[in-house]
């Protein structure tokens, strides 16, 4: 049918200017500004709420009953033992915390144009240069979590500690001796080079696979990048699981949920659809993707509001099971989060939850607030900032505990990851024509109305 | 919807795009159409004939709102307040617990209602007559137009001659 027909062909190139480049050079120069003045803060016991004496936190720890609670309590040991490289430790949590979330968020972006592939979805071939975008920015958080993990991973993970496996040690701990054969350096090390490595490098496939379409035309490479994006939603449905237990459960060493897999997926999920969709708006406000209609914008609004329902829902599932259950193992975790560390994690598991759900809930539920572009930006900066807070919730208590902190420090890092994202993602849409050439959809894909 | 009445012209179209291009050549023209029926639904339809938003959306909401409050309220009424009961080691009144059902009622009540609501707002459900009677063939193969003389200043040889220019095979009078 379509050999006949022939494809529009929108010429349309994106100029990364250089005042977009000053600003986010300038917004990365803050982030540093402030990590240094952070770094500074918490070196001289001022930063987050550490100046609090470990002591009272230690008895609180012990006081609900946590006593086989391995992670938090070695940590505040080892904090009592050496306070002044809280800092140092501070800095790796924060990198950690940074790099799983932007990973997440720049991974998702091939999530989406595998998907689109898989169901031979029109409405997205106008703007499908935007997700597509996303993953070259994966390179510099691999390279950022591989050295955070061999700098500061005895740090951050309890299991790295060798004391543990020693039977008959005084540190020994039989669960998680008994994980060693998952949870060892080794193999952790090859499965986090194992990841950017597939991720990437299926990324750079169906990327030149669309370069190439835009040159030459034709139906071949559509139908190779289905293939290839249905061969990266199998590989994906397992390794976002197995990430997600390496880059946060196994922070906190004894607990595991069965849902964590799915959970963490949903989060990076919704927080990708949100860059994708703000990337969209910003680039629709200064004049390009023109193309992009209310339509599309609608069911991006859509996309980003069912979402943040699916990770609340999963976010819920997983707390229900754990609090009707009430098995002090799994209990231990939600509990650190509410009562541990002097209730210092409360306010972020409650954030996490009104920016995650209840904001974007309320204000993309209307159809017009859907395609309404300051609605939608504020919508998705809430959706970004939320998930921080939701892996800022998920992996600081089980590093720092006691010594974590919500200042100049964290502030500064999302600030520089988040320019860093950018930037990256402006220079990959300089590079090929915004709206893809000879993409079979792209016809579909610009008549698209949903009424 | 009231009982139909009065004279109706009746334009048969023999395909979708004749019948989407042909009503906004009418509506120029001045004739006013009731309704436009087809066996399945014509994307731009709506907007051509110019019908105005559905408040559906509305309704759903204030269902959904109601729905929640009453699960609530039954929840925390029975189980905190009337009859204090303690499960699997909870306060009687235990916000987590109670919401998969209210989730639950949320989704029923808004379910129901928006149904109800549509069915009630198009005279549809039970006891109702047979709806698009204009032209039986409207479920079948034909895309029919219903034009209320009664509401049309134009004459009839006038309106039935524009549908026929506008693409229509037959033009036939009901009257009821």
């Amino acid at each position: 049918m379509a050999s006949a027909h022939s494809i529009p062909s929108i010429e349309e190139r994106f100029e990364f200017t250089s005042g977009a480049k000053r600003n986010l050079i300038i917004g990365g120069g803050v982030g540093i500004a402030l990590i240094i003045l952070g770094a500074y803060l918490a070196a001289n016991g001022g930063g987050g709420h550490e100046a609090a004496a470990h002591g009272a936190e230690a008895a609180a720890a012990v006081g609900h009953g946590a006593a086989e609670h391995g992670a938090a309590g070695h940590e505040a040991a080892a904090a009592t033992g050496h306070h002044e490289a809280n800092w140092v430790t501070r800095i790796w949590a924060n990198l950690w915390v940074n790099g799983v979330y932007f990973t997440g968020m720049a991974v998702v972006g091939m999530f989406f144009i595998s998907y689109n592939y898989l169901a031979q979805a029109g409405w997205s071939a106008v703007f499908k240069r935007v997700p597509e975008a996303l993953p070259a920015f994966l390179p510099i958080t691999g390279v950022v979590m591989l050295l955070t993990f061999f700098f500061g991973g005895h740090d951050l993970f309890h299991w790295t500690h060798e004391g543990l496996y020693e039977v008959g040690g005084p540190e020994y701990d039989p669960i998680i001796a008994g994980k060693r054969g998952f949870l060892n350096t080794p193999f952790f090390v090859f499965r986090l080079v194992f990841y950017f490595v597939v991720w990437y490098g299926m990324w750079r496939v169906i990327r030149n696979l669309s370069l190439k379409e835009d040159e030459i035309g034709g139906t071949e490479f559509y139908e190779k990048s289905i293939r290839f994006g249905t061969a990266f939603l199998v590989v994906f449905g397992v390794t976002s699981s197995t990430s997600a237990w390496d880059f946060v459960m196994s922070i906190d060493t004894h607990w595991f949920s069965t849902m964590f897999g799915w959970y963490t997926l949903a989060s990076w999920h919704v927080a990708g659809l949100a860059v994708i969709t703000l990337t969209i708006v910003m680039l629709r406000e200064r004049g390009y993707l023109r193309a992009v209609n209310s339509s599309h914008l609608r069911d991006l609004g859509k996309f980003v509001f069912a979402f943040s329902i699916f990770w609340t829902y999963v976010w819920f599932a997983q707390f229900l099971l754990i609090y009707y259950a009430n098995l002090p193992e799994e209990t231990i975790y939600f509990l650190e989060r509410f009562r541990g560390h002097d209730g210092f994690f409360k306010a972020p598991f409650f954030i996490t939850l009104f920016l995650n759900f209840f904001f974007p809930f309320l204000v993309l539920m209307t159809r017009d607030a859907k395609y309404t572009h300051s609605i939608l930006k504020v919508a998705c900066w809430s959706v970004i900032i939320g998930h921080y807070m939701d892996f800022y919730t998920n992996i600081m208590p089980g590093t720092l505990g006691s010594s974590a902190g919500f200042g100049p420090l964290e502030w500064g890092f999302f600030l520089l990851f988040i320019c860093a994202f950018g930037y990256s993602i402006a220079s990959q849409l300089e590079k090929a024509n915004l709206i893809p050439r000879n993409h079979p959809m792209l016809e579909e894909s610009l008549h698209h109305d949903i009424a | 919807m009231a009982e139909l009445s009065g004279k109706y012209l009746v334009g048969v179209y023999d395909d979708d795009d004749t019948v989407l291009h042909a009503v906004p050549k009418l509506r120029k023209a001045g004739v006013k159409i009731k309704e436009v029926y087809s066996p399945f639904p014509i994307h731009g339809l709506d907007e051509a004939l110019g019908h105005p938003r559905t408040r559906i959306g509305i309704a759903a909401f204030m269902f959904g709102v109601t729905g929640c409050c009453v699960a609530l309220t039954l929840m925390i009424w029975t189980m905190g307040i009337d009859w204090p009961m303690i499960v699997g080691g909870k306060d009687p009144i235990s916000i987590p617990n109670y919401i998969p059902i209210t989730f639950e009622l949320t989704v029923l009540f808004t379910a129901f209602g928006m149904v109800t609501t549509f069915f009630i707002s198009n005279g549809l459900g039970p006891g109702a007559h047979f709806h698009p009677r204009f032209d039986l063939r409207s479920t079948d193969n034909k895309f029919v137009m219903a034009i209320d003389l009664g509401r049309n200043s134009m004459s009839e040889d006038e309106i039935s001659r524009a549908l026929k220019d506008s693409g229509a095979e037959e033009v036939n009078i009901k009257q009821f």
